[in-house]
């Protein structure tokens, strides 16, 4: 007797997503849920980067090289000499004088802004359902981000001890 | 509240609540931060005058809080790189949460003194 299933053919296990079964002539195998990251004609091209494994490698990535970058800030200004006591816009004269400290800063505003938009990206397309509140919070977030990456590059670069 | 719904992830569920609430507020503090720094390119004066907030005692005392953040933040990021990268790290994860605990909790109460300095000066003197 020939079954509705008898045209399925004989695919490898790990071509169980496809659907047509496994080889094992079972003919439920023929309703393997599709693991959700299946590509599909609907997929659209432009995802078909790696978008979120490079966001994910550079939070890992970012957050070592910060770890180094804030902990070394928070013990000089809130710590050494005086603790919180001690600054004020001589003393950020002093530090910004040297370049070191200037490309510290840079590349901590740089590092730390990144890793914390990514993050908040990721809690509001966790907790934001509606589209079009994850898109303008998402929008607001994103223009919130670039205005102060941009002002802290432009306040470290034009620092002017004598103003 | 009915069997059943409360998801009970444990330490590895905890520690990634704690890691989101605390991310959340350094990324809010860090806005504030590059703008009151900011205040450097207008006057002297003005940078000053705005970084006195920082020094009341309310405001020392919420510095620690930051620090209590983002230490907890940078030390469980470590556990989560380890959990990624190394190959035990799945398996250890609850024994290097509670490392994190431990060496937060050492370094919150070494760096008591050092951020505080400031008002417990003011208060009681040197």
């Amino acid at each position: 007797m020939t079954t509705e299933y008898s045209d399925a053919i004989v695919v490898p296990s790990k071509q169980a997503h496809t659907g047509k079964g496994l080889g094992t002539g079972n003919p439920a195998d023929a309703f393997v849920i599709e693991p959700p990251r299946k590509r599909t004609a609907k997929t659209p091209r432009r995802t078909r980067t790696n978008f979120e494994m490079l966001a994910w490698l550079f939070m890992r990535l970012s957050g070592v090289v910060l770890v180094a970058l804030i902990l070394g800030h928070l013990i000089i200004m809130l710590i050494l000499d005086g603790g919180v006591s001690k600054i004020g816009f001589a003393f950020v004269a002093g530090r910004w004088a040297s370049p070191f400290w200037q490309g510290w800063d840079l590349l901590m505003l740089w590092l730390a802004m990144l890793h914390g938009a990514n993050g908040m990206r990721q809690v509001i397309n966790d907790y934001a359902e509606k589209d079009s509140t994850r898109l303008w919070l998402k929008g607001l977030m994103g223009t919130a981000t670039v205005f102060t990456v941009l002002l802290g590059t432009l306040v470290i670069f034009t620092f002017d001890p004598n103003i | 509240m009915p069997a059943g719904t409360l998801y009970r992830g444990r330490e590895g569920m905890w520690s990634w609540v704690a890691h989101r609430v605390t991310g959340v507020l350094i990324f809010f503090f860090l806005f504030a931060h590059v703008l009151d720094t900011a205040l450097v390119r207008v006057s002297p004066e003005s940078y000053d005058t705005v970084i006195q907030t920082y020094k009341t005692p309310l405001v020392n005392l919420m510095e620690y809080g930051l620090v209590a953040a983002i230490l907890f933040h940078a030390l469980n990021g470590l556990r989560v790189v380890a959990v990624d990268f190394w190959s035990k790290g799945p398996k250890y994860q609850k024994q290097m949460l509670w490392t994190v605990v431990g060496v937060w909790v050492l370094l919150m109460a070494g760096s008591f003194y050092g951020i505080l300095q400031h008002t417990l000066i003011s208060w009681f003197g040197k």
